[in-house]
């Protein structure tokens, strides 16, 4: 600090050349499409074929597969990476993944436990369509 | 009385559900209606007398500038508190008079709307307007910046706000509005005992004004990381730009769940879906545990920016750096994120058991520590310093004293225990009212006596400005303890008429506090008036009337157009005290053309065919909707051609402009 401010900062022209996020060329895109459409394709294989009898497992290995394909999406279509905009993108990431995990999980745990001050019923609920 | 026995049952191709009965049947809302058509009339009349729709129209309602639409911004939450005011005096009336047997002049349907209104314009059109607009008005002046980074957006945003509004007050006088209290809790909430437009309106409501509160998020969140002057990192960002900064980024992630709740309880009351009733899988309870994702980051939202009006007060009045700049920082962030941690406590009854009520009543205890750490800062930053009362500070002393019991009424609260005996009784609605006047709304008053004279060019008067503090903090005390007291006698929220005799003292002594609240807010309408008329002798010239540190006391009060003629070079926190101190010569010559945005009627048109969108699902006036959802779509169609979005400044107004101030500053002999 000390006398070298100086206040005036001859006004740089308006356009800035800021090349935060690249936009991508276009083997990114095909390949981004490409395993987009897989990701998308073989779900939907897996329900119509009926490949895994258990509905349970279908149902997990389909969120997986949607897991990945959110992946995809931000690496090939959002440009998303470590340094892009100076980080606060992986810093915006980090916090939505928080968030959701408490709103999810915990979203979860409450319902779960909803039972746990409730009358004993006369009747079992589960048998209700 | 005979409540529900209006049938409205009535549908029509042309007019939905609006019919003759949707009109004022009481006498007190027909009395209303006709006082407030008089003075629409007269409003009318005297603006177009006046001829000021042109000026209005040019200079304010299609305005992209910042500190215009943050001015507006206040003003709706001005009159909204008005509004929501009348609100509670009539329920302080009717609860201190329906006493052994007398049933007090509301019926329960004009009641349960009363309360219910009360809180959710007092949230979402009193205090969520006044932040966002300090947060408008202030932060691009503190970063250095020339407006936000989206300044279209902004105006849009804020006429989407006040399409809300206007919603909630039609329902006043058109229809009814919901009588489910402020958060619309089904089963209540659904089709089949809420049958008629109440809840429609507030879905309504609440939807459009939402969809202004996330935009301006996103705008404030991008003007804050993208725009601030060279040589300002994080940690050298004012404090108040910190907590706005928290603040937008609980708004961008609260908000959306906000309105996909909303969306399921229309998908319940429009299409017959089961979300949330009691059948076919329904859960009533899983709205409750949604809303409050929302609900908890919400009171956040509220209270963060206020936290940083605090800090500047009490930096700049205290004439020395704030106690404690990074503790206070990553105490604004860890509050953010703990405030998605603690929504259960808001329902700690619904029977989740005792582990997961013991892990949500720790993290609520958890979220004191850092909200006290800021409170020892800011003493300390009073520690042997020389204040100065001025009126922004005595708000802050008013603030920690009344903030601080407020909070420990709400650590009590987190007790699962404790809280069994006083969920949903006044000592609730005690504790809340401690925080949310004691914390909200007297950091408002801070930060309008405050910034008045950075936006205006004037100081407020000092000898209403006390009239008013000492009315509305006494006031406050009257009205609310007495709710305390009641709370722990059991006495539960939302009643109309008692039935216990003994307890109608309390209530005559709360409506008494509120006499002297209403004698504040009056007091500070005759401060505006007295100030206004007097502005020649309250004149700041310098534009640094309390000898400021942060960037908005370096530009002219009100600032020019463009903020600064040039971007500010920031070296330390405190950045505008570190330029006085060095002695930074302002700039007097080399002046460029300024690139600025242009207004739009954009904004106003969209929130118009929102507010009809609105207006037409809430009465099932289809065809309505269909041509309003299609005018959206067409005219934000229509405006990405409208290419005519920015101009430049030429160099002889900017050379002017800076002239004019050259010579106030040397009259000023500063």
């Amino acid at each position: 600090m000390g006398t070298e401010h100086a206040h005036s900062n001859p006004n740089a022209p308006d356009h800035h050349d800021e090349h935060g996020g690249s936009h991508g060329s276009m083997r990114e895109y095909v390949v981004g499409f490409l395993l987009s459409v897989v990701l998308t394709a073989i779900p939907f294989w897996l329900v119509m074929t009926g490949a895994i009898p258990d509905k349970q497992t279908t149902a997990l290995v389909i969120m997986a597969f949607a897991l990945v394909q959110i992946v995809v999406h931000m690496i090939y279509f959002l440009h998303m990476n470590t340094k892009s905009e100076n980080g606060w993108t992986v810093m915006a990431l980090i916090f939505t993944i928080v968030v959701l995990v408490i709103t999810l999980s915990g979203s979860l745990w409450v319902m779960y436990h909803l039972n746990h001050n409730m009358m004993p019923m006369s009747h079992d609920m589960s048998q209700v369509p | 009385m005979a409540i529900e026995a209006v049938d409205h049952s009535h549908w029509s191709p042309l007019l939905g559900r609006l019919w003759l009965d949707a009109l004022p049947q009481e006498p007190i809302v027909l009395a209303t209606f006709v006082v407030v058509a008089l003075g629409g009339v007269a409003l009318v009349a005297a603006l177009t007398y006046f001829k000021l729709w042109g000026y209005l129209w040019k200079e304010w309602f299609t305005s992209v500038d910042h500190k215009k639409i943050g001015v507006m911004y206040m003003v709706l939450g001005l009159i909204m508190l008005l509004r929501g005011f009348a609100d509670a005096v009539m329920m302080r009336i009717q609860q201190s008079i329906a006493f052994n047997g007398n049933e007090g002049y509301l019926n329960a349907h004009h009641y349960d709307q009363i309360f219910t209104a009360h809180g959710v314009i007092m949230i979402f059109f009193v205090a969520m307007p006044f932040v966002t607009g300090l947060m408008n008005y202030i932060v691009p002046l503190q970063i250095g910046a020339r407006d936000v980074s989206f300044p279209f957006l902004n105006n849009f945003s804020f006429w989407m706000t006040t399409a809300g509004a206007v919603l909630v007050m039609m329902s006043l006088f058109i229809g009814e509005f919901a009588q489910t209290g402020w958060l619309a809790y089904p089963p209540l909430s659904n089709l089949a005992y809420s049958p008629w437009v109440g809840v429609d309106y507030y879905i309504w409501a609440l939807q459009i004004a939402g969809v202004g509160t996330l935009l301006s998020g996103v705008n404030l969140i991008a003007t804050i990381v993208k725009m601030r002057a060279p040589g300002m990192t994080m940690m050298r960002m004012p404090i108040f730009t910190w907590t706005s900064l928290c603040t937008n980024i609980l708004i961008v992630a609260a908000f959306p769940v906000l309105t996909a709740v909303m969306s399921m309880l229309s998908l319940d009351r429009y299409l017959g879906f089961n979300f949330f009733s009691n059948d076919f899988g329904g859960s009533p309870m899983m709205y409750v545990n949604l809303i409050w994702i929302w609900g908890h980051p919400e009171v956040y939202i509220l209270i963060l920016p206020l936290f940083g009006v605090f800090s500047e007060v009490t930096a700049t009045f205290c004439g020395k750096r704030l106690f404690g700049y990074s503790s206070m920082v990553y105490a604004t962030l860890v509050i953010t994120i703990l405030s998605y941690l603690v929504w259960l406590h808001h329902f700690f009854t619904m029977g989740s058991g005792a582990s997961v009520n013991s892990f949500f009543g720790i993290t609520t205890m958890v979220i004191s520590i850092p909200t006290g750490a800021k409170l020892f800062n800011w003493l300390f930053t009073m520690y042997r310093a020389r204040i100065r009362y001025e009126l922004p500070m005595m708000w802050t002393v008013a603030f920690m004293l009344t903030f601080t019991i407020g909070g420990m009424t709400g650590v009590m609260l987190a007790i699962p225990p404790a809280d069994f005996v006083l969920h949903n009784s006044l000592f609730l609605i005690a504790h809340f009212h401690n925080v949310i006047i004691g914390g909200v709304l007297f950091g408002i008053f801070a930060a309008i006596n405050f910034w008045w004279p950075k936006a205006f060019g004037f100081k407020l008067n000092q000898f209403w400005g006390k009239v008013s503090f000492w009315l509305w903090v006494p006031g406050f005390w009257v009205a609310f303890t007495p709710l305390y007291i009641l709370g722990f006698m059991g006495v539960t929220r939302r009643m109309r008429v008692f039935d216990d005799p003994s307890i109608q003292i309390w209530f005559v002594i709360a409506a008494f506090g509120v006499v002297m609240i209403a004698g504040g807010i009056g007091a500070m309408l005759v401060q505006f008036a007295v100030s206004i008329w007097k502005r020649e002798e309250l004149k700041d010239e310098t534009g640094d009337p309390w000898n400021g540190r942060t960037l908005e006391w370096a530009t002219s009060s009100p600032p020019p157009e463009y903020n600064f003629a040039f971007t500010p070079i920031v070296h330390d926190i405190d950045a505008w005290e570190d330029m006085k101190r060095c002695g930074v010569e302002r700039p007097t010559t080399g002046f460029r053309p300024i690139h600025m945005p242009k207004g739009t009627g954009t904004g106003i048109i969209l929130a118009g065919l929102s507010t009809a969108l609105g207006f037409a699902m809430i009465w099932y006036i289809w065809w309505l909707a269909a041509v309003s959802f299609v005018g959206i779509l067409g005219y934000s169609i229509f405006h990405t051609f409208n290419y005519k979005r920015d101009y430049h400044i030429p160099v002889e107004t900017v050379e002017a402009t800076e002239a004019a101030r050259t010579r106030q500053l040397a009259a000023a002999g500063a």
